[in-house]
């Protein structure tokens, strides 16, 4: 099935909340497992070529997926999601938050929370993500880490996919 | 703590104070003629507006006036360019993961 997905980016910047809204060409099992698994998660969770590692990962309410941003030169950032409400293949809701490796959050640092809504039609998984940042110093943090360096080598890449995606915005 | 310029937007006055200097410079007074609140709290409001880096500042007289920095505000755009960039290749290598565990189900 060859079908347009749906890549919705909403940006509410008063309240430095982001809707974004994604189509996914998979029943719901499948995608629910893919966000939720950390064997999953490890394998698309960080833009290439950074990876991530998951050092821990307890999905409940209260739980806590404890990994790292792997870089391509083997540099690490802890980051951690802690779960706060789980509705089974319906939703989820964490905090994310940048910490070491033990898992022990920088208490100057700040976080978002995320709500995850998950919904299928005729096979076709559509995934909502309400991410609430506290500062604009979370969302730099978010991009640098294995994401903005990742590129450096070759910014030429994001340059082009930075001028498709505003023209798609448009 | 640290401010930036989601800060200075997170409030309805410091927005309105945005819309106010975005058209031209202005001193506190001539701002505060614009508000119910208390000339002390539009001071307070754009003390957070200078701490964020928002403003420049020019002395006029006996008072300062403010300016708007357009660059700061642009700021904000181009790290929502880069998060919505990062959540699209996250997305693709998503849609990879899935079409293997679809294969591996068959």
């Amino acid at each position: 099935m060859t079908q347009e997905k749906i890549f919705n980016f909403v940006v509410d910047k008063d309240n430095l909340a982001v809707k974004v809204e994604r189509s996914f060409d998979a029943p719901l099992d499948l995608v629910w497992a893919a966000w939720t698994e950390a064997e999953l998660l490890d394998q698309w969770w960080a833009p290439k070529p950074w990876k991530a590692e998951t050092k821990s990962m307890d999905f409940s309410e209260g739980g806590r997926w404890l990994y790292a941003m792997v870089g391509p030169q083997g540099e690490r950032h802890w980051a951690l999601k802690d779960f706060s409400k789980i509705a089974p293949r319906k939703s989820f809701t964490y905090r994310s938050l940048f910490c070491d490796e033990s898992g022990k959050v920088n208490p100057a640092t700040t976080g978002s929370t995320w709500v995850n809504s998950f919904s299928e039609s005729k096979g076709i998984t559509l995934v909502t993500n309400d991410i609430r940042c506290d500062s604009l110093a979370h969302l730099e943090a978010q991009i640098k880490m294995g994401f903005k360096e990742g590129y450096s080598a070759g910014l030429g890449n994001l340059e082009e996919l930075l001028a498709r995606l505003r023209e798609k915005g448009k | 703590m640290r401010r930036d310029i989601f800060q200075a937007i997170a409030d309805p006055t410091r927005r309105a104070i945005i819309m106010l200097l975005a058209v031209q410079g202005m001193t506190p007074s001539a701002m505060a003629e614009h508000f119910e609140t208390s000339r002390q709290a539009v001071s307070k409001h754009i003390r957070i507006l200078v701490e964020c880096d928002l403003l420049d500042q020019e002395q006029q007289g006996r008072e300062i006036q403010y300016h708007l920095r357009a660059d700061k505000m642009l700021e904000v755009e181009q790290w929502l360019e880069q998060f919505k960039a990062l959540m699209a290749k996250r997305f693709t290598q998503l849609d990879d993961v899935l079409t293997r565990l679809k294969a591996r189900k068959k």
